[in-house]
């Protein structure tokens, strides 16, 4: 896996997730090239947290992520469009019955 | 989102019907080529004008009159560095490798805003851009927001959300220039007389010269035509300075009642188009520059690589 810079090619490609706050999830802030990890943690502070953006950061090879294909959207969301009742919006109650 | 199915018309015809609707398009999907060309052409010139873009400015940052005055002045470079960065990420998305990218601008193939090569002469120069220049950039920028493209558009949410410092820094010091002594006046004045032509061709030429206009207006990069942001830019900044007590220096400027708008004198398109050929007054000096910090930050990046590979066969030997 390329998550090292190698001799002939350029820096390889992270992608950078950042906490914002503790207690919420890292989310997908950007990318950026570093030529390790550890360089792409400090990159990443100064490119993407310069004004308290973060509490923590991950940095993820972008190599090392599968992503689902665009033609295979149909097939995987929406068999969930004709599941209703899934949601609780999808039930009658009687209006005076209380924590329902 | 379109995707490959069909005849290449069929899926032009859907792409143009799908960004019509103002959906995004994300880096899987398919897209015309011309579209992707358009993006890496702009986005790319995008990222190498807020590089250059730190020239200008930077050549100030030892000689700032304040130790606030260089601190916000370092804060505003390094967030320029981080806009091209941002961008140059965005266009990578589209196929484009960085050094490719990095490759043409130094090789004057790309080109970037001709606006960075006007020499900084004095310290107004530095309020002058972030007024003029970033207050033309944020009238530009705003509607890339909106930007067709996903990954163009959030990150020019990012830069807009930086920007607004820019220019009010930049307005700020004019401000304390104009109140100053009448030779801070004079030099506030001096630099708006310099910078304020170069800043109204920021937004390129006018509408009956933009080819690309039309077909970049249906795909929705773009969504206003030169010459509309050009006149919000004006109106917004004739009452700034008459806020700052000084004069744009343009003697047919003059206010049309019925329209409601600023009305400017002619632009000199041919400097226009000199700059961009790249004779501006700082052309040679700016590109020079870029590839010197490149050749000489050659050894830092080799020995980084090194390092890196040092440090994982150290890693790897532990494990073993």
């Amino acid at each position: 896996m390329s998550d090292i810079a190698t001799d002939n090619g350029g820096w390889p490609l992270f992608e950078v997730f950042i906490r914002s706050k503790q207690g919420l999830s890292h989310v997908h802030a950007g990318s950026l090239h570093a030529a390790d990890a550890k360089m792409a943690i400090e990159n990443a502070r100064d490119v993407y947290t310069r004004r308290n953006e973060g509490t923590s950061i991950w940095v993820v090879p972008s190599e090392a992520i599968s992503a689902s294909a665009p033609e295979d959207k149909g097939a995987l969301f929406d068999p969930a469009d004709s599941k209703i009742y899934r949601h609780p919006t999808f039930y009658t109650v009687p209006d005076d019955v209380e924590c329902l | 989102m379109v995707h490959e199915a069909g005849s290449s018309d069929e899926m032009r015809e859907r792409f143009d019907a799908w960004v019509a609707a103002e959906n995004k398009v994300e880096p899987q999907d398919w897209m015309p080529e011309g579209y992707r060309k358009t993006l890496v052409r702009q986005i790319s010139q995008h990222a190498h004008s807020e590089i250059i873009g730190m020239q200008p400015e930077g050549n100030w940052i030892t000689r700032a009159p304040s130790l606030r005055r260089k601190a916000i002045l370092l804060a505003k470079v390094q967030d320029e560095a981080g806009h091209g960065l941002y961008l140059y990420s965005a266009a990578e998305t589209l196929n484009v490798s960085r050094d490719q990218m990095e490759a043409d601008l130094m090789s004057g193939k790309a080109k970037y805003s001709s606006i960075f090569n006007y020499p900084t002469l004095t310290w107004a120069d530095v309020g002058a851009i972030g007024w003029l220049v970033d207050g033309a950039a944020i009238v530009n920028q705003i509607p890339l927001c909106r930007c067709s493209y996903g990954p163009y558009a959030r990150a020019m949410i990012r830069v807009c959300k930086e920007e607004s410092f820019h220019q009010r820094q930049g307005f700020e010091l004019m401000m304390a220039l104009s109140q100053g002594t009448a030779e801070q006046k004079a030099m506030a004045q001096d630099a708006l007389n310099r910078w304020w032509w170069p800043a109204v061709q920021m937004f390129g030429p006018p509408d009956n010269d933009s080819p690309h206009s039309a077909q970049n207006m249906a795909w929705k990069i773009k969504r206003f035509s030169n010459d509309d942001l050009r006149q919000k830019f004006i109106d917004m900044t004739v009452k700034q300075a008459q806020a700052l007590d000084l004069e744009i220096p343009d003697p047919d400027l003059k206010y049309n009642e019925e329209t409601g708008h600023w009305e400017i004198g002619e632009i000199d398109w041919d400097e226009f188009w000199a700059v961009v050929k790249g004779h501006g007054p700082a052309s040679r000096q700016r590109m020079a520059n870029k590839r010197n910090a490149h050749a000489d930050g050659a050894w830092v990046r080799e020995a980084a690589v090194a390092f890196a590979q040092k440090e994982r066969a150290r890693a790897q030997k532990a494990a073993a």
